[in-house]
């Protein structure tokens, strides 16, 4: 046990003596400016960014892009790049950065540079407002990120399980199935009913953060912090409303509790163990990566319960210690223009945040294959454009964590609800604090 | 000491020249320059990183931020008073607890197993080893697949012979246990053949003289095996007290999905390092009260050890060596 365990202490404390050595600028410059000049490109996840770096690359000969990081978990994603920009050395030239991690960020806008001094400003209309802003620190003063994809809502579901269930199974009349989330409860203990061996969903924190997302954008407009930066878990009606309602759904047993993002819930979609899964755009891409070829033709999209919502969506945004900040901005605008983001759209299936792009008959006429060939250009840029986003306070990833593991115990069975949320109001306080 | 004695000439010379003052600086001085490159590596990389460790706990440090103000003892007093690092203490010590101490007996058995006439006696000692060299990742990947709640092949051995299924990483003493049996697949095999090439060393006039006064085979393991190995044994209980309050990447990679560093929903294996983890890196960023944890780890691992030390010397009885313990069974 002796030597890997000494070594584990080392280690942290060589992320401290890195940041100190950094700091003091012992990080020598090389200036060997003759061959092509590399730059590295940190994602987590699918961006789908492969043809745009090809195409890219045979206009600028003189620049070469490696991409990092690709199918990746965020939740690993966010603490390494949190690293690097502390230890001063190691992030890419270019790095995505996921909504919930970016306001964090914005605390800390000098490890970023500055994209309003680099022309970026005339870049404002090519965005959705709200995503544009959402760029720009408190102050608007500095522009971190540039806006790559959103995360426009629909309901993923599985023809087969529901054909067993003896539900219909065609996008329409499903999506006339549950208007609301009480329905959608409803045509849930329909199928539970049926035993088709399946659960109805895959996991009650995935349907609660998108109910409450949906709710929070549909009412106050925020939902752990109000605008204001105050916590407001316990006072914000609309994390209560959204509650309660998760917690109908795990009270009529629909839930498979297979915990969102582990071993289990990839198994479970790989065995066709729930049929339904709530689907902002960018979770086509996982859906398809984890169910695998073998699903193929067997999920279709829906309508989402309740109106609309936003979950996700990221940035991209250039490091200071970038060595090649010109180029890399160059590249970070190409990505996320309207032509690269229909690129990306096309190759995985995040949402356009471009107006342009979204407006763009290559979007708005683009179906999936995976997905029974469902419209996916209607069914998620026609809601886009009329997103209400939801406002996310300093802690919000620290606080969402509390909230929703909260919902997982309840869902497991170790707490009751009301517990439950005496334990998600505590313990969000506490996360706040820290 | 013997080194000096050996360099020192037999004759005087003459006590003016050159090379006689070079020799004695040699003498005296080299031994220490010899033992220089362990020092100065561990003042670079253990020493500095401790110190500036402590350094840092003593301010409110965001891991990003620019100015971190100075706070003294802040950390500490918040983190004595964090119900959620005295459940990561009570987590790891309960892992610790039942991943060491069947570990050690069953290393000690296998040792003894190992130290008796075998056919391809070397083929079996190196096969004990193979758990310590495979990836500490991949067997606790592995290992999270076989404990999974649905789909997982321990569940379903329990259901056949009609257990209902276990929830491992939702239920707290569930998932110490399958943790526990993570580390010791890894690490028995270790410890046995530390204690075997102890064993080895025990001189084999003491068993054939108990032999030829009566003593079982288990009579010779108690009273001359394990008392002549007391040294080897808590050597290996020291390092097993590090290494298992240090636990991290287990744990860890047990629990998958959503924010794993907290060991499940509930915290139910979350471990010590796995809280400092938390607090100094995602989703906190707090590095001050990090590394005030990884401080309050340094203090609780010395003295968990010594309290180890301590009880092993109780257990081995009063008597120092074994001339004594030889003497016991006459």
């Amino acid at each position: 046990m002796g030597a890997t365990s000494r070594r584990r202490l080392a280690a942290v404390a060589l992320v401290a003596a890195t940041a100190l050595l950094a700091s003091t600028g012992c990080a020598g410059d090389d200036a060997a400016e003759d061959g092509p000049i590399t730059l590295t490109v940190d994602v987590f996840g699918q961006f789908g960014y492969e043809e745009l770096y090809k195409e890219y690359m045979a206009s600028h000969p003189d620049v070469k892009i490696v991409e990092r990081g690709t199918g990746g978990n965020l939740d690993e994603y966010s603490p390494k790049l949190t690293q690097w920009l502390a230890a001063g050395k190691g992030a890419g030239d270019v790095v995505a950065i996921e909504e919930g991690l970016l306001v964090e960020y914005k605390a800390n806008p000098g490890n970023f540079v500055n994209l309003l001094d680099h022309g970026a400003a005339e870049l404002k209309g090519n965005f959705l407002d709200w995503k544009w802003n959402g760029g720009l620190t408190a102050d608007g003063k500095q522009l971190i990120g540039l806006g790559t994809d959103v995360g426009g809502m629909a309901m993923c579901y599985r023809k087969d399980l529901f054909a067993k269930a003896g539900l219909p199974t065609d996008r329409d009349a499903v999506s006339k199935l549950w208007p609301t989330w009480q329905d959608y409860i409803t045509v849930g203990e329909k199928f539970k009913a049926a035993n088709t061996g399946a659960a109805f969903l895959d996991a009650a924190t995935n349907t609660f953060n998108t109910i409450v997302l949906q709710t929070a954008g549909n009412t106050t407009g925020y939902h752990y912090y109000d605008t204001g930066d105050n916590l407001v878990v316990d006072s914000n009606p609309a994390v209560k409303q959204a509650w309660d309602t998760t917690m109908d759904i795990i009270g009529s047993g629909l839930s498979g509790k297979y915990g969102a993002w582990s071993e289990e819930w990839v198994s479970a979609f790989k065995q066709a163990k729930f049929a339904t899964i709530a689907c902002p755009a960018w979770m086509t891409g996982v859906i398809e990566g984890n169910a695998g070829a073998a699903a193929k033709g067997k999920w279709d999209i829906a309508q989402v319960p309740g109106n609309g919502g936003n979950w996700g969506g990221s940035y991209l945004a250039v490091p200071k210690q970038s060595k090649h900040q010109a180029e890399a901005i160059e590249l970070a605008k190409f990505l996320t223009s309207a032509k690269g983001q229909i690129g990306a759209f096309k190759a995985k299936g995040p949402l356009p945040s471009s107006p342009q792009a979204l407006d763009d008959p290559a979007i708005t006429g683009s179906t999936n294959a995976y997905f029974s060939d469902a419209p996916v250009g209607q069914i998620f840029a026609a809601g886009a454009k009329n997103l209400k986003p939801v406002y996310m306070g300093p802690k919000n990833q620290a606080v969402r964590t509390e909230v929703e593991n909260a919902v997982r115990t309840v869902e497991l069975g170790q707490r009751t609800p009301d517990q439950g949320w005496t334990d998600a109001v505590t313990n969000a306080k506490k996360a706040a604090a820290k | 000491m013997s080194v000096q004695l050996d360099a020192r000439p037999p004759v005087l010379p003459a006590p003016t020249t050159r090379s006689h003052r070079l020799s004695r600086f040699d003498t005296r001085y080299s031994p220490y320059l010899y033992i220089t490159p362990f020092f100065l590596l561990f003042a670079v990389f253990g020493a500095y990183p401790l110190a500036y460790t402590f350094w840092v706990s003593l301010h409110d440090w965001d891991l990003l931020g620019t100015d971190h103000a100075f706070v003294g003892a802040e950390n500490y007093t918040r983190l004595l008073a964090d119900a959620d690092f005295w459940h990561a203490v009570v987590n790891t010590l309960g892992i610790f607890v039942i991943s060491t101490v069947p570990q050690l007996l069953a290393a000690l058995w296998l040792a003894n197993l190992l130290n008796r006439q075998l056919r391809a006696r070397t083929g079996w000692r190196m096969a004990v080893l193979i758990p310590n060299v495979t990836s500490t990742a991949a067997v606790a990947i592995v290992f999270g697949v076989l404990f999974g709640r649905e789909f997982g092949m321990v569940n379903w051995l329990l259901d056949l012979i009609g257990i209902d299924a276990v929830g491992w990483k939702s239920n707290r003493f569930a998932s110490w246990v399958a943790i526990s049996a993570m580390v010791d697949w890894r690490w028995t095999g270790y410890n046995a053949l530390i204690f075997l090439a102890a064993m080895q060393a025990i001189p084999r006039d003491l068993y054939e003289s108990a032999a030829i006064d009566g003593a079982s085979r288990a009579r010779q393991f108690w009273s001359i095996t394990v008392p002549l190995l007391k040294p080897t044994i808590i050597f290996a209980v020291i390092i097993s007290t590090i290494g298992g309050l240090q636990l991290f990447t287990e744990p860890r990679l047990f629990h998958s999905g959503t924010n794993p560093i907290r060991g499940g929903p509930l915290r139910e294996s979350q471990t010590v390092t796995m809280y400092m983890f938390e607090n100094a890196f995602a989703p906190h960023y707090n590095f001050g009260y990090g590394s005030a944890v990884a401080w309050l780890l340094f203090a609780l691992i010395a003295i968990v050890a010594a309290v180890n030390v301590l009880i092993i010397r109780r257990l081995g009885g009063q008597t120092p060596g074994g001339r004594a313990a030889k003497g016991d069974l006459r």
